[in-house]
């Protein structure tokens, strides 16, 4: 900030510049001069290595312009570990946004806002939303592994035996990101179910209006924009997701994250990284779309609020 | 699991706001809805105790795991003496690759966070303070990597990294923090533009230019005390972010505490387990610590 202020120029020179330089445009100067750091950092870092993505989805090994790369995405097996990924990321999504909504619907009705069990379940929630990856990956093979605890105590109880495989099963794995997606919708959803006034059921109900028609006509319609846009969310979240999922199946690449895992560890074959950026490619395009339909759905929301 | 803490943050911030109407709610409720009242309690406990099984009880059983010997069903403490010894000896594992990975990641903690706020605090006040457009833009790129998948930026990274590994730096996994920054970058950036909306910046800066202060007194003795408790919780959710990170470690082949925890567990479960239910209670208390501090943001910002 004081790097204008505190040029050493002779006085006359000193007179001459300050004359030259109006207050504004001081200012404006200085204030370049201080995002310039950040804005360099994230060109290096953010924009950069994005961009490498984008290009290099676009290159030959030999660094010519080629749509070569996209072929592959055509492939049998890259299609599948995309339909993989994206139906593990619906159906994970759907499920943890309807569990995670009637959570916060709970936790709204009779209870004071800062209830003691409100707070707990919101501080367990901020955390097991962040419990990603190795770690939620060790509980669900402590929970339902091979020598799980819930493993063992069905065997013993009632003698079910689970699958040693179900947890690399898509069902399994659905149900592992179901962990951190619904206390990610609960966190995300719980401001929004709080928003609704009271008075509103008040007045359907002095209009005649019973519990359902409130619902349907009023409530739900409201809400409606902020849970789609809470969903495309979870959605984004579990398709960017790649650390559980890398550390429950060891060899198999059955979702996107992972099939770009295998294309890197592939240096020896120059075509692998081309194909790697085509996919990362693919996912930005994903997720940019998700994410822009989520925030077109939050502002038809924000009116309500 | 990046969107996650934004909302954490967007959530303390909109809890103020929406406080007055949910007061309403807990008025006693008139005699005519008490069936309904009653019929809520138990619809609520339901779904309350189904979801909250469904979340605890693989807690539960990783911290089984760790006391009982899944195949000898033995019960013990020797995963955890192992980790409060700081040997693995008795139970025949290295863990020396344990404590490289735990060091590397405290490490990367101080760093990223320090750098993480060294770019980020001077440009949200001067753009603030001045030019709204500005940090609109400032706004717009620092929460750009929640949209970008952490796979997806290694692809992009990779070639950055070979080049300066190979030619500007080293292999050391502490180079890791330029990458971390990015993904650190949208939550801090939250945090403190709760704390920076908290506090009056406009007329601090105005009153103290006014009675003679310069920039850098102004900036060091006058906004930075007023944003400490922002500083700090910007801080926690750096470090969270980053004790948690695996994709980018593991990717480039660096190791650390993630990397370290996935590799143990190759050949002793019981330990990395243990070693995972003690991260996840660390980061409890973190976040925590950080909900304390949100929440006397928002007093002060009420009183």
């Amino acid at each position: 900030m004081s790097s204008i202020s505190a040029n050493n120029g002779r006085p006359l020179e000193r007179a001459v510049r300050s004359r030259a330089m109006s207050p504004a445009r001081r200012r404006s100067l200085g204030t370049a001069a201080v995002t310039i750091p950040f804005f360099s950092y994230v060109a290096a870092f953010l924009i950069l290595p994005t961009g490498i993505v984008i290009v290099g989805a676009f290159l030959s090994p030999t660094n010519a312009f080629t749509l070569d790369n996209f072929s592959k995405l055509t492939q049998a097996n890259t299609l599948e570990s995309f339909c993989t990924s994206i139906l593990v990321s619906i159906l994970s999504a759907v499920i943890g946004a309807i569990a995670g909504a009637l959570v916060a619907y709970a936790l709204v009705i009779g209870a004071k806002p800062d209830g003691v069990i409100r707070r707990i379940i919101v501080a367990l929630c901020s955390v097991l939303a962040q419990f990603g990856g190795v770690m939620l990956a060790f509980a669900f093979i402590a929970t339902i592994g091979i020598n799980g605890v819930v493993t063992m105590m069905l065997q013993q109880f009632f003698h079910i035996t689970v699958s040693p495989n179900w947890l690399s099963s898509l069902p399994g794995l659905i149900t592992v990101y179901c962990y951190f997606q619904i206390p990610l919708m609960i966190i995300t959803f719980l401001p929004a179910m709080d928003s609704i006034r009271p008075q509103w059921r008040e007045a359907s109900e002095s209009l005649g209006a019973n519990s359902w028609q409130y619902w349907t006509s009023v409530a739900c319609p409201i809400l409606l924009p902020r849970f789609i846009s809470a969903t495309l969310l979870l959605f984004a979240n579990s398709f960017s997701a790649y650390a559980t999922a890398a550390a429950l199946f060891s060899q198999r690449s059955i979702i996107v994250p992972l099939m770009i895992q295998g294309a890197i560890r592939n240096e020896m074959d120059p075509g692998q990284q081309g194909f790697a950026q085509v996919l990362a490619f693919a996912m930005i395009v994903v997720v940019a779309v998700v994410m822009v339909l989520s925030h077109a759905f939050e502002k038809s929301f924000a009116k309500w609020q | 699991m990046a969107v996650t803490t934004s909302t954490i943050l967007t959530t303390h911030n909109r809890k103020s706001e929406d406080s007055s109407p949910s007061a309403i709610i807990n008025a006693p409720a008139p005699q005519l809805r008490a069936a309904r009242v009653r019929k809520q309690r138990i619809i609520k406990a339901v779904i309350l105790l189904v979801v909250l099984a469904f979340l605890l009880v693989p807690l539960l059983a990783m911290l089984l795991f760790t006391v009982r010997q899944p195949l000898s069903g033995q019960w013990g403490l020797d995963a955890w003496k192992a980790i409060f010894t700081g040997s693995g000896d008795s139970l025949g594992t290295d863990m020396s690759i344990l404590w490289q990975g735990l060091g590397v990641s405290l490490a990367l903690c101080v760093v990223t966070v320090l750098m993480v706020l060294v770019l980020l605090i001077p440009v949200m006040v001067i753009t603030y303070l001045r030019s709204p457009k500005l940090a609109r833009l400032v706004e717009w790129v620092s929460t750009l990597p929640l949209t970008i998948p952490a796979i997806v930026l290694v692809v992009g990274l990779g070639p950055i990294y070979r080049w300066i590994s190979a030619d500007v730096l080293s292999t050391d996994p502490i180079w890791l923090c330029f990458a971390y920054t990015i993904l650190v970058m949208p939550f801090s950036y939250r945090a403190l533009a709760v704390g920076m909306r908290s506090v009056d910046m406009r007329t601090l800066t105005e009153a103290s230019r006014s009675l003679g202060a310069s920039w850098p007194v102004l900036f060091f003795k006058i906004l930075l005390p007023n944003l400490w408790q922002s500083i700090l919780s910007a801080g926690f959710i750096g470090i969270a972010v980053v004790m948690g990170e695996y994709t980018v470690a593991s990717l480039l082949g660096r190791v650390n505490l993630q990397v370290a925890l996935y590799q143990l567990g190759q050949s002793n479960s019981q330990i990395s387990t243990a070693m995972a239910l003690l991260a996840l209670v660390f980061g409890v208390v973190l976040l925590v610590v950080l909900d304390i501090i949100a929440d006397s943001i928002q007093r002060r910002r009420n009183a």
